[in-house]
């Protein structure tokens, strides 16, 4: 699996580019010496992961485990509710009227509520998570089970196909591109969620570290969550990306030749 | 003239009218449609777009409520979709995700029928219409032609006695649709007298309604309605080439000048 993705091209650019501007920025530091406070150089920062590197996994571990559940949970809430705003034009009224109304809200802003609600523990925190994550899947799931064929709805008339037949044969299947569509944009908006919530409240986390770092002006540390930060945002996204692959082989952008995404 | 065709009413219309409401005015489609579909009869729609006759097959499929008068299908009055029913469109509509086999097996699925039932009369439609080797194919491997004939393969699966087809090759070049007017006339033909599917078939092409037809039906559009009924009295089995013979010329002449008449084409 490792030597395939490295035998890609579009990985090993990738690892060059992000190669390079390490050295690059390496030598800047060398050459210009600013503070270590301002910037600190690569090597000073993978020193300071090395110096602790368990700390820093665990705290990793329970951002990703916030992310993780709170994009869960964003997704199987996020579908059903795409499916009932689909089906019933007074939940589209209501439900759907709601939803972007509540997306307007900075949601940022929304978070200590949610401190107030439900403490200092995981729960804000997933909370936070699903509130950011949950828009895109709502939004691009509608899309795609609105995008079916009418002249497909008809045949299944037809041919007498029950209501859950259309949903589970024709509609859901239909929509899964654009499921996955919003399930990247949704994986990202859950990390942010996450990370928010920890800067609220918490005691663990990537999000509280970087508080505590910045608190202690420990720049290298502030460097190193955020480097794992980015890692973990990128290894997430081409997570659905090859799900994306495997749920999808007959899609257009999966095809072979196709042209667009592929690699 | 087939005087196995000239059975009893499978379809009957009558003073069937259809309007939309729309903000500006109502917007009659239909008006005043009298028509009766024979049993085994192969009866073709032509007119020019707009006048209604894809409105009108959607009516006799059940997907649509007439405004007025009413439609039976087997002396039955149409509420929803009839029984016995398949129907093709001028998008094939075949899901991507499934094989071209699993495509046709749709609407058995809908209808609950065990897969290895119908599986055996799938593939052996498939290789009638030429598609044999391409049961595990996608769609989107395929020409526009094959999709189309595995449409009709998932439409006559059920072995349905009313075929509607909605500008079924509409979409296809020139030679792709002589070969499927070809094959389609060939397996209609291929059945036994008496049982022989009714077909109403919707084109937009003069010469494709006469090469295909018992009768073709002519409308003109708003409002739509009925302009002239036409026998086709050219002998069966009709190889490409009677559209070269003079009773063919007279018949398509014939409808061109009613519709030049009209003021619907040109001369």
């Amino acid at each position: 699996m490792f030597k395939r993705l490295l035998a890609e091209s579009r990985t090993r650019d990738a690892l060059v580019i992000v190669v390079a501007s390490l050295f690059i920025w390496e030598a800047c530091v060398e050459l210009f010496a600013p503070s270590p406070l301002i910037l600190p150089a690569p090597s000073a920062i993978f020193a300071e992961f090395w110096s602790s590197p368990w700390v820093f996994i665990r705290h990793s571990g329970y951002t990703l485990a916030v992310t993780a559940a709170g994009f869960a949970i964003a997704v199987a809430l996020g579908v059903v509710l795409a499916v009932a705003i689909v089906y019933s034009r007074f939940l589209e009224r209501t439900i759907y009227t709601l939803l972007v109304a509540l997306n307007s809200i900075p949601k940022v802003a929304l978070a200590p509520l949610f401190v107030i609600w439900l403490g200092t523990g995981t729960e804000p925190k997933v909370s936070v998570a699903v509130m950011l994550a949950i828009f895109p899947i709502v939004i691009d799931t509608v899309l795609g089970l609105r995008s079916v064929d009418p002249d497909m709805l008809s045949l299944a008339r037809v041919s007498k196909a029950s209501p859950w037949q259309v949903l589970f044969k024709i509609r859901f299947p239909c929509a899964l591109p654009s499921l996955f569509a919003g399930m990247k944009v949704a994986i990202s908006f859950a990390l942010v969620g996450a990370i928010v919530g920890e800067f609220v409240a918490g005691g663990t986390g990537l999000g509280f570290q970087i508080l505590v770092a910045q608190g202690q002006f420990d720049t290298p540390r502030v460097f190193v969550s955020l480097l794992l930060l980015s890692l973990m945002g990128t290894v997430l996204f081409y997570l659905v990306d090859f799900a994306e692959r495997l749920c999808l082989p007959w899609h257009v952008s999966q095809r072979p030749h196709a042209g667009g995404a592929g690699g | 003239m087939d005087a196995q065709t000239t059975g009893q009413t499978y379809v009957r219309i009558s003073r069937v009218g259809k309007v939309y409401p729309s903000p500006r005015g109502d917007v009659t489609a239909l008006a005043d449609i009298d028509l009766d579909v024979r049993s085994g009869e192969f009866l073709s729609v032509v007119g020019p777009s707009g006048c209604g006759k894809s409105t009108l097959l959607k009516t006799v499929a059940g997907l649509e409520a007439v405004s007025s008068g009413q439609i039976s299908v087997r002396g039955a009055p149409v509420k929803g979709p009839p029984d016995r029913l398949g129907v093709v469109f001028q998008r094939d509509v075949l899901l991507d995700w499934r094989t071209i086999l699993d495509n046709v097996l749709l609407s058995a699925e809908f209808q609950g029928l065990k897969r290895a039932h119908v599986e055996g009369r799938a593939k052996e439609l498939l290789k009638r219409f030429g598609l044999g080797g391409f049961e595990n194919r996608h769609p989107w491997e395929l020409s526009g032609g094959m999709r189309q004939r595995a449409s009709i393969c998932r439409a006559l699966l059920s072995d349905p006695e009313l075929l509607l087809m909605d500008e079924p090759f509409g979409a296809l070049d020139a030679m792709t649709r002589d070969d499927l007017n070809v094959e389609l006339t060939r397996i209609w033909q291929d059945s036994a007298h008496g049982q022989r599917k009714t077909v109403l078939f919707i084109t937009h092409s003069i010469v494709e309604a006469v090469y295909l037809s018992d009768r073709v039906v002519m409308m003109s559009r708003a409002p739509g309605r009925i302009v002239d009924v036409i026998d086709i009295d050219l002998p069966r089995p009709r190889p490409l080439s009677v559209r070269e013979t003079p009773r063919f010329g007279e018949l398509t002449a014939k409808i061109r000048h009613h519709f030049a008449e009209l003021g619907i084409l040109k001369e």
